[in-house]
C-alpha cells in the first residue's frame, strides 16, 4: 500500500504533521485544539454548511471551514483570531435567531449541541431579530415513533445525510431555497405517511431537539401508579451496555444489575428480560430455517423461499415492505423478541401468575424508535390485547431514573424476576451486528449435529465485527439421523447492518447474484447497540465499546446457548409444546404487508 | 485622480466572422500554444469573478483524466445583466467555437451549455445553429460535441459548483472547494467552466492574436466587455466598451444628467455614489462587473433599492449555509425594523458587522457578495435607510 504523504502545517503557531487528505479539523484534533462544529458528524460525509468551524487561513481572502478544508503544506491557521471569533459568534447568533430556543422545555435540554455553543459564544441579549414563525404549525406529531419540529431545526442536514447515506431511505430531504429552505418529506407529508423506517438514526444525529422520539414516559408513570394494573417491563439486550452513558458512565460500561434494581425501584411489578424472548426467537427462527432448508433440499418445494432473513429489526421490516415487497416471503415469520415477549406476557405469564391479561400493562425498554411503530402494528395483537403497550427508548428510561431521584451509581445489583427473566449469552449478543446469526448457529448446529459449534469458547468470530456486509459459511458435518440431508452442506450466511448495506445484500439476492441460506439484517449501524433510541451522541468508537461490552456480557453468563435456557425449556413443556407448534405459530409468528414505494 | 481611459466603443463580440477559418487555425496549434495565447492575452472571466481564463484552461489541461468537460455558463441571472442572451441570440456560433477551442486546449470532447431556464425560447434556434456547427466541427477535424441543459430559474445555479449539481440532477447547492472544477467538476471529472462572453473572447483572441487584444483595456483589465446598461438612462441597452474607463466617463455617456448612483455588477456588486464616480475604474483593478450597470437618479429611494436586493437574496440563497440563509433574512428584517423605528438606527452598525461576516464566512460567492451591495448602500445612503 502506498504510504500516505505527510503534510506539515501550523495551527495557532504550533506545528503539526498529518497525512495528506486530512482536514484542518483533524489536524487541530491532533494538537488538542478544539474547533466547534455542528453540521460535521463522524459517521457522515462532509457538508461544510453550518460555518461554525470557520478558521482563518493566512493569505486567504475568506475564512475556511475547518471540517471541509484539506490541509496544504505550509498552511498557517488561526482558530481563535478576532476575525474568527466575531464570525463564529455571528454564526451562532444567526442559528439562534431561527431556532425556537425553548430550552427549559426541550427534550434535548443539556444534551444539545447548539445550546452548548450558545453558552460558549452568546451571552445576554441576542443581537438579531427573532425569525421563528408560528411554531405550532411547524411540528409534525403524527408518527408514533418520531417527532419532527421544524422550529428547532438549524438546517445542518445531518438527518438528511444520515437518511440517504447510512440508510438509503431518504425519507427526509431538503426542500425550498433561501428563507424557505427546510428539511422536508415527500410532498411535505407527515413522517408517518412517507417511506420512513422509523429507525431513528436521524434522531441520534440531530444536534438539537428538531428530531426526537415520541415520548411515552408519562403514560408509563400513569400505569405504574395505577394500582389496578400489573406492569411488566422487558429490557432489550442493547440497553444494558448503553444506559450508563446517559447516567454519567463512559461508553461500554455494563450496568445490567443496577438497571434491574432501578426498574424495581421505579415501581414496575415485574422486571423481566427481552433476552428471554431472544432465546425463544432462536428456537423459533432456527427451527423455521431448518424446516425451510428441508423443504427446499429434500421436498424440492418451489414455494419455500430461501435465503431466509431475520425479522427482529422493525426498521428493516418496514424497509423491505417498502423497497423489496416481492421478497417478503424470504423474511422469517417470527415476531421480534419484543413482540414475542409482549404476546407471552398477556397469555403465558398471565396464566402462570393467575392475572387477568386485561390488567397487565406491558412496557418495553428498547434501544430503538422503530419498536414504537412495531408495537402499534395491527398484527401485534394476537394475545387479544395490544401485546406491548408502551415502548420507551434507552434515553426515556434514563430520564425516568433521574425523575425518580435514583442515585444510579450507588445502586446494588439485582436479578431479573421470574418467569421470563432468564436468558443465555446467545440472547444478549442479539444487540450486536452478527449476534442473531451467531446465536442461531450455536443452537441450530447443535440441534443438527448434537455437538457444539466448532469454535473456541463458542465464539463464532467470522460473523462479528463492524464491516458493513459480512459473509461467512460453515460446513455442516456429523449430522444426526433426522438431519442427514444437511450432511456436508455448506451453510452460507450474510450479515448486514445499516440499511444501505441491507440494500446492497437484497439487491444482490434479488438479482440472483448472491446465494445465501440465511441473512441477518439490522437496520442500524452496529446493530441494536447503535439503535435510534440509544444515548446521544453516537460514533464508531462508542458503538465499538458497546459491542465489546455485549460480548463481555455473553462470556460472563453461565448459559451461552438459547436452547439451554431452563425457562425456555419450561415454556415449551408447559405451554407451547415444541418450536413452530400450532400454538407457537398462532402467537409468535406474523405476516407482513406490502407498502408503497414512495 | 486616477488615470483612466475615455469611453471607447468596440465591435468585436457581435462582429461576424468565419468560424471555419478560426477552427482551422486553432486545429494547427498545440494545446500548449492555445493556452499560452490565452494566458498572454490577460483574459479574465467575464461572468464577474474575473479568474484568469488561461489559468483555468492550463489547470484543466494538466489533469490526467480521460473524460473532461467544457461547460458554458449561460445561466445569466444577475439582476440587470442581459448580454449573454444577446450574444447567444446573435452569435451563438462564436460561443460554440469558443467551446471547441477550449476543448482542444484542455483535452475535452464534450461541451455542455447550461442555459438559463428563462431563455428556453432561444433553444430551437440555438439547436438549429448547433447542428450546422457540429457539421463544421467534423469537417475541420474536431472531435467535440455540444449539448444543452436547462436551468429552472434558481439564481444560485449560476455558481459553478451548484450548476454542476444541477446538471447532475441534484439540488443546486454549491460544493465545498477544493476540489476546484478543474480537478473535479461535472460528474467529478476535470471541467473548464466559462461564461458565454469569455468563450467568445477566446475566439476573438485566436482571430486577432493576444498582442492586438491586449492593446484594448488596461494592464489588469485587458480587452473589452459587453455592458448591460439599464435604469435611469435615456439609452438603455447593450454596449461593448473597452475596460478601464472611469465611472464618471460612463455616466457622462449614459446618465440622464441626474445620476445619483450606479450599481455596478448587479445585486452582487457595488453601489457607487456620485462623489466617487471620478475615482472609480470599471475593471478588475477597480470595481469589476459581469456587465450589469444600473443607473439611479435622485428620484429613487435607496431604501427601496436595497430592500429589493435583499428580498432577492433572501429568496435566492440556496439556504444551506448559515451566514447566507439567515444573514440575508436578518439584513432584510433589520432594515425594515430600522425604517419602522422598531430598532434604533445604530442597529445598522450591527448589520454592517454581520455583512462583514457574511463576506468571509459564507460558503460560496453568493453569500460572500451580499455584503457588497448592503454595505455600499448603507454606508453611502444611511439617512435614506433610516428616514
Amino acid at each position: 500500500m502506498k504510504k500516505n504523504k505527510m503534510i506539515n502545517l501550523k495551527i495557532n503557531n504550533q506545528s503539526v504533521s498529518v497525512p495528506e487528505g486530512s482536514t484542518i479539523l483533524q489536524a487541530a484534533q491532533k494538537l488538542n485544539i478544539h474547533i466547534p462544529t455542528l453540521c460535521n458528524h463522524d459517521d457522515l460525509c462532509v457538508a461544510g454548511n453550518c460555518r461554525v468551524c470557520v478558521v482563518e487561513q493566512k493569505g486567504a481572502r475568506v475564512l475556511v471551514a475547518a471540517c471541509a478544508q484539506p490541509v496544504v503544506e505550509g498552511m498557517e491557521i488561526l482558530t481563535n483570531s478576532l476575525k474568527v471569533r466575531n464570525a463564529r459568534k455571528h454564526v451562532v447568533e444567526l442559528l439562534l435567531s431561527e431556532h425556537r430556543a425553548d430550552c427549559t422545555k426541550c427534550y434535548r435540554n443539556q444534551n444539545c449541541e447548539l445550546q452548548t455553543l450558545a453558552n460558549e459564544y452568546s451571552f445576554g441579549d441576542h443581537i438579531f431579530l427573532d425569525l421563528v414563525g408560528r411554531h405550532e404549525q411547524m411540528i409534525d406529531y403524527a408518527s408514533c415513533a418520531i417527532i419532527k419540529d421544524d422550529s428547532k431545526c438549524i438546517r445542518c442536514q445531518r438527518c438528511v445525510r444520515t437518511c440517504s447515506e447510512l440508510q438509503k431511505v431518504s425519507a427526509i430531504a431538503v426542500s425550498g431555497k433561501g428563507a424557505d429552505m427546510k428539511i422536508s418529506t415527500f410532498h411535505d407529508r407527515p413522517i408517518s405517511h412517507v417511506v420512513c423506517t422509523n429507525c431513528g438514526q436521524c434522531v441520534n444525529r440531530c444536534p438539537t431537539g428538531a428530531l426526537t422520539e415520541k415520548n411515552y414516559i408519562d403514560y408509563v408513570w400513569d400505569a405504574i401508579y395505577d394500582t389496578e394494573k400489573h406492569v411488566v417491563v422487558q429490557t432489550a439486550p442493547a440497553v444494558r451496555v448503553a444506559l450508563g452513558e446517559d447516567l454519567g458512565y463512559d461508553p461500554g460500561e455494563r450496568v445490567t444489575g443496577k438497571m434491574v434494581t432501578a426498574l424495581k425501584q421505579l415501581g414496575f411489578d415485574s422486571v423481566l428480560d427481552t433476552d428471554f424472548s431472544a432465546d425463544l426467537t432462536i428456537m423459533e427462527e432456527g427451527t423455521e430455517l431448518l424446516t425451510r432448508l428441508k423443504k427446499v433440499l429434500v421436498d424440492k418445494d418451489k414455494d419455500t423461499a430461501l435465503p431466509m432473513t431475520t425479522s427482529c429489526s422493525p426498521g428493516w421490516i418496514k424497509f423491505i415492505e417498502h423497497k423489496y415487497p416481492k421478497m417478503l416471503p424470504n423474511v422469517s415469520t417470527c415476531k421480534s423478541p419484543q413482540q414475542m415477549f409482549g404476546e407471552l406476557a398477556k397469555t403465558y405469564y398471565a396464566e402462570k401468575k393467575g392475572l387477568n391479561p386485561e390488567n397487565i400493562v406491558s412496557v418495553s425498554i428498547m434501544p430503538c424508535t422503530a419498536k414504537k411503530f412495531e408495537a402499534n402494528r395491527p398484527e401485534m395483537r394476537d394475545s387479544g390485547y395490544k401485546d406491548v403497550d408502551y415502548v420507551l427508548t434507552t434515553r426515556e428510561f434514563a430520564i425516568m431514573i433521574k425523575q425518580a431521584g435514583i442515585d444510579f451509581r450507588t445502586l446494588e445489583s439485582s436479578h431479573y424476576d421470574s418467569l421470563m427473566g432468564d436468558s443465555s449469552g446467545a440472547a444478549v449478543i442479539f444487540g450486536a451486528t452478527g449476534g442473531v446469526m451467531e446465536a442461531a448457529i450455536r443452537t441450530a448446529y447443535e440441534i443438527v449435529t448434537g455437538k457444539p459449534v466448532p469454535f473456541d469458547n463458542l465464539n463464532i468470530t467470522p460473523v462479528r465485527g463492524m464491516e458493513g456486509v459480512k459473509e461467512a459459511s460453515l460446513k455442516i458435518e456429523g449430522c444426526k439421523k433426522e438431519w442427514k440431508f444437511l450432511e456436508g452442506v455448506e451453510l452460507k450466511t450474510a450479515i448486514a447492518h445499516g440499511l444501505t448495506n441491507a440494500n446492497k445484500v437484497m439487491d444482490a439476492v434479488s438479482k440472483g447474484k448472491a446465494t445465501y441460506h440465511f441473512i441477518e439484517i439490522m437496520a442500524c449501524p452496529g446493530g441494536c447497540i447503535g439503535g435510534g433510541g440509544q444515548p446521544i451522541p453516537t460514533n464508531i468508537d462508542i458503538r465499538q465499546k458497546r459491542i465489546d461490552a455485549i460480548y463481555e456480557e455473553d462470556m460472563s453468563l453461565p448459559i451461552r446457548k438459547s436452547h439451554e435456557n431452563p425457562e425456555i425449556i419450561q415454556l415449551y413443556n408447559d405451554f407451547l409444546e415444541k418450536p413452530n407448534s400450532h400454538k407457537a405459530h398462532e402467537l409468535l409468528h406474523t405476516h407482513y404487508v406490502e407498502r408503497v414505494k414512495y | 485622480m486616477m488615470k483612466t481611459k475615455k469611453i471607447s466603443k468596440v465591435d468585436l463580440i457581435f462582429e461576424h466572422i468565419d468560424p471555419r477559418e478560426i477552427l482551422i487555425k486553432v486545429h494547427g496549434m498545440s494545446s500548449e500554444e492555445i493556452i499560452e495565447e490565452i494566458l498572454e492575452s490577460g483574459l479574465k472571466g467575464r461572468g464577474g469573478a474575473g479568474f484568469p481564463t488561461g489559468m483555468k484552461w492550463k489547470f484543466c489541461s494538466e489533469e490526467k483524466e480521460k473524460t473532461k468537460y467544457i461547460v458554458c455558463n449561460a445561466d445569466e441571472g444577475e439582476p440587470g445583466t442581459f448580454k449573454d442572451r444577446e450574444i447567444l441570440d446573435r452569435v451563438a456560433y462564436k460561443v460554440y467555437a469558443g467551446m471547441a477551442i477550449a476543448g482542444k486546449a484542455v483535452g475535452a470532447k464534450t461541451g455542455i451549455i447550461y442555459l438559463r431556464g428563462e431563455y428556453k425560447f432561444l433553444l430551437p434556434q440555438l439547436r438549429m445553429e448547433l447542428d450546422s456547427f457540429h457539421k463544421l466541427l467534423k469537417e475541420t477535424g474536431y472531435d467535440f460535441e455540444i449539448d444543452f441543459r436547462l436551468g429552472s430559474g434558481a439564481y444560485i445555479c449560476g455558481e459553478e459548483s451548484a450548476l454542476f449539481e444541477s446538471i447532475e440532477g441534484k439540488r443546486g447547492e454549491p460544493r465545498n472547494k477544493p476540489p476546484y472544477p478543474t480537478t473535479a467538476g461535472l460528474f467529478g471529472k476535470p471541467t473548464t467552466i466559462n461564461n458565454v462572453e469569455t468563450l467568445v473572447n477566446s475566439v476573438i483572441i485566436m482571430k486577432y492574436g493576444s498582442d492586438r487584444y491586449k492593446q484594448m483595456g488596461t494592464r489588469y483589465s485587458t480587452g473589452a466587455k459587453v455592458f448591460s446598461v439599464s435604469g435611469d438612462t435615456p439609452i438603455p441597452g447593450i454596449y461593448e466598451l473597452e475596460l478601464g474607463m472611469s465611472l464618471f466617463e460612463f455616466v457622462k455617456e449614459f446618465g440622464d444628467g441626474d445620476t445619483k448612483t450606479v450599481q455596478v455588477g448587479g445585486a452582487a456588486g457595488f453601489c457607487v455614489p456620485r462623489k466617487l464616480f471620478a475615482n472609480t475604474v470599471i475593471g478588475f483593478e477597480g470595481v469589476p462587473t459581469g456587465g450589469s450597470m444600473k443607473l439611479f437618479n435622485s428620484s429613487r429611494s435607496m431604501y427601496n433599492v436595497l430592500h429589493n436586493y435583499l428580498e432577492f437574496f433572501t429568496e435566492e440563497s440556496c439556504g444551506q449555509c448559515t451566514p447566507c440563509r439567515v444573514g440575508c433574512q436578518q439584513l432584510l428584517k433589520g432594515i425594515e425594523s430600522v425604517k419602522k423605528g422598531e430598532s434604533q438606527s445604530t442597529y445598522l452598525n450591527e448589520l454592517i458587522k454581520l455583512a462583514d461576516t457574511m463576506k468571509i464566512a459564507s460558503k460560496c460567492g453568493l453569500g460572500q457578495s451580499v455584503g457588497n451591495a448592503f454595505k455600499s448602500i448603507v454606508e453611502n445612503f444611511r439617512e435614506e435607510i433610516i428616514y
